[in-house]
């Protein structure tokens, strides 16, 4: 036997407890084969497969560009309308799919949760994530859009990945809540597409932000999808000013809602496999 | 050895009792997500227990339960149904914290509370070794490495790139065994997972336990075969009600657990005042297995049926009440439902305040050897469960009279009229 043999201490714990995020790294490796077997599923379940990334954003699309941007005439910030929402429903298709897939994940995964020990917080991460595949295939087509109408980014660009993250923060925050608090509400799955309804008008998706004036845009960006949008439409098709405090705000809200999201989720974690 | 590798303190588990309500209509989830989720946030603000608090029973599943493992031991867990083993295994495996009390494991565990956990039925053999190795907790390497091994172990390499929905469930099972009998932990602990599969798989998977003792590994084993226990385990120890009751030799654990339930330890009728649901609308008052000739039964033979009785109390008249009755193998698959409403002239009536007692057979030569276990549960069709018994009964169906060729698969084994005859014969009659 090894001399350096670990000893785990097993008590019942009181209140709230701490991330642990190093125990989440040491099982990055199973957290890699859910999003793998996640994304391989998907594909192998649904007949369409790849395609689906696409088509629900650009339906999505096509009706807004119809209804809002021909119909009611909604301003676009001088960005021809269909890919001025369309590069806003790349992001938002993300997070209200994550939000989906996550919140009933730790259900869904009752099995596992009984009969295997591993970090909870892999199971909606994993969810979250594995949305990353739909992401660049969506994206792919925001690209050819983007040379359909010869807009070209510039080193803007360059912040992409920043507004990628606070995506990825907030999704993976929502979720976290959502995710934790259905395992002992059931009735929490059946609030999601409300919620994710009202979400999606409270952001400007269907137009722009620049409709509220000063300190309420910035104050609106609270709703961290809020920055995510103005700053994928920034970033990519080159809206005039920086939307840099609003992009501030979404990320303090957005990192506020991890943090907590992790504690609350930590807090009911104890509880998952005799409720689930 | 000599060294502690697990020791439990004072170990205790309470669970609440009514909170797993598996059968929740459309209609009550449907009126509740407009109300209940307001209520419930509302009790959440005010810090009270998240749960329905009109069901607020508990149980203590594990009490005061203290022992020591050495390393390199090999201990068995032995006891009834609902002594607590699993409850202890899942402490032990961090999949649920104790309530009281304390316990300390010195080495990395694998545990195996169920073969197959993870599996999907869409991605194929060798996706689901990768992926049901990586949830048992091993690395990528090690699953490259001992990828080989575990396919010829599991004597499916012909169909290692279908997906296992398209298995039949013996290879289903012989690849999930296959993954985990190529853990290789310093302590491994196995609940009562050899009970599946055919007889010549069992042999080769306790062949495979022996193997991974004798390498000095310590291993803590659940199991209903006593005789395993005596052949593997060094040391026993006994739970029963959730306290630990003997602990020694498994030789003399399992001789004095078996004089000690001689005939009992398979439930065949229940009557327990206090285990019983309460409900102001039907209350379940017995339940009993039977053999044809009326003696209550714990074991039959294939060859022979049973007969259910259940017994119930309406207490306020009801429509379309039925009894359904639920039948589960030892790896806890649905065999069958059947409801007493299913052939009877009650389907459909008002039932009076009254008690009933309602009775059926379970065909013979249906059920594969093994065992099995029955949960009733009343409800009103589509409207809710009104009053639930989980898994109150077992009874084993033995192997007399099973004239079947050993090797075959599927829930049941029914014993069909066949006729064969030549095709040219056949021509002839007509
Ligand atoms: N998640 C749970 N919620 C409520 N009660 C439970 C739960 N899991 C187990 N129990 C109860 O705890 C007791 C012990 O169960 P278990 O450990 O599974 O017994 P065994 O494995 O010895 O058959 C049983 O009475 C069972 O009903
Ligand atoms: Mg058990």
């Amino acid at each position: 036997m090894q001399s350096n043999i670990q000893v785990i201490r097993i008590e019942p714990s009181k209140g709230w407890v701490s991330v642990q995020l190093q125990e989440l790294w040491a099982y990055r490796e199973l957290l890699y084969f859910l999003i793998w077997r996640d994304v391989m599923v998907r594909y192998k379940q649904t007949a369409l497969g790849a395609a689906w990334a696409i088509i629900q954003p650009l339906f999505t699309m096509l009706v807004f560009s119809l209804f809002f941007g021909r119909l009611a005439k909604i301003p676009s910030d001088g960005i021809p309308y269909p890919i001025f929402t369309y590069a806003a429903l790349v992001p938002w298709t993300f997070f209200s799919q994550g939000l989906s897939l996550a919140s009933n994940s730790l259900v869904g995964s009752a099995n596992l949760i009984k009969k295997v020990y591993f970090p909870r917080l892999c199971v909606p991460i994993a969810a979250v994530t594995s949305g990353l595949i739909d992401f660049a295939i969506a994206f792919t087509m925001l690209i050819a859009m983007m040379l359909y109408y010869g807009i070209f980014p510039g080193v803007k660009v360059m912040w992409l990945p920043v507004m990628l993250l606070l995506t990825l923060i907030t999704s993976l925050g929502v979720s976290l809540w959502l995710s934790a608090l259905n395992v002992h509400f059931r009735d929490v799955r059946h609030i999601i597409p409300f919620l994710t309804q009202l979400w999606l008008f409270a952001t400007p998706i269907a137009y722009p932000s620049s409709l509220l004036s000063e300190p309420w845009r910035t104050f609106y960006s609270i709703n961290p999808m809020v920055g995510v949008v103005e700053g994928f439409r920034w970033a990519l098709l080159g809206a005039e000013t920086a939307p840099g405090p609003m992009v501030m705000v979404s990320f303090l809200a957005a990192i506020a809602i991890l943090v907590s999201g992790l504690f609350y989720f930590r807090r009911l974690e104890k509880t998952f496999a005799d409720v689930v | 050895m000599g060294d502690i590798a697990i020791r439990v303190e004072e170990i205790g588990k309470r669970y609440r009792l009514g909170k797993a309500e598996k059968y929740k209509t459309l209609r009550d989830t449907l009126a509740s997500a407009f109300t209940a989720p307001f209520l419930k946030v509302g009790r959440l603000l005010r810090g009270e227990a998240a749960n329905d608090t009109t069901q607020d029973e508990q149980i203590w599943a594990l009490r005061e339960v203290s022992f020591e493992v050495r390393q390199g031991e090999v201990i068995g867990v032995i006891g009834g149904n609902g002594a607590g083993k699993s409850t202890l295994l899942k402490i032990l495996s961090r999949i649920t914290e104790p309530t009281t009390g304390f316990a300390e494991i010195h080495g990395r565990v694998g545990s195996l509370l169920e073969v197959g956990t993870g599996f999907h039925q869409e991605l194929t053999g060798r996706e689901n070794i990768y992926l049901n190795g990586a949830i048992l907790g091993m690395t990528k390497k090690e699953i490259d490495r001992k990828f080989d091994e575990i396919v010829a172990f599991s004597e499916v390499e012909k169909f290692i790139d279908t997906p296992v929905k398209h298995y039949s469930s013996g290879m289903y099972l012989r690849l999930a065994f296959a993954v985990a009998a190529h853990l290789e932990p310093e302590i491994l602990i196995v609940d009562e997972v050899l009970a599946v599969g055919d007889a010549g798989f069992q042999q080769k998977c306790l062949g495979k336990m022996g193997a991974v003792a004798k390498e000095g590994r310590t291993v803590l084993f659940v199991s209903h075969n006593m005789g395993a226990i005596t052949q593997l385990c060094g040391r026993a120890v006994q739970l029963e009600k959730g306290r630990l009751t003997r602990s020694g030799s498994a030789g003399e654990v399992v001789a004095a657990y078996l004089s000690s339930v001689a005939g009992t330890e398979l439930k065949s009728s229940w009557s327990d005042e206090s285990s019983k649901p309460n409900s102001s609308e039907v209350q379940f008052k017995s339940a009993r297995l039977l053999s044809v000739d009326e003696q209550p039964l714990s074991i039959t033979n294939f060859n022979e049926s049973v007969l259910v009785e259940i017994a119930y109390e309406v207490k306020i008249p009801i429509r379309n009440l039925s009894v359904t009755c639920l039948l589960y193998d030892s790896m806890s698959r649905l065999v069958f439902e059947s409801m007493d409403t299913d052939m009877s002239e009650w389907n459909g009536r008002v039932r009076e305040p009254d008690v009933y007692r309602a009775t059926t057979k379970i065909p013979p030569s249906l059920l594969r050897p093994g065992r099995y276990q029955l949960t009733f549960a009343a409800f009103i069709e589509g409207v809710k469960v009104i009053a639930r018994l989980d898994r109150v009964l077992a009874f084993d169906v033995s192997g007399v009279g099973y004239t079947l060729q050993p090797k075959r698969d599927g829930i049941v084994s029914p014993v069909l009229d066949w006729t064969v005859c030549r095709f040219s014969e056949h021509e002839r009659m007509v």
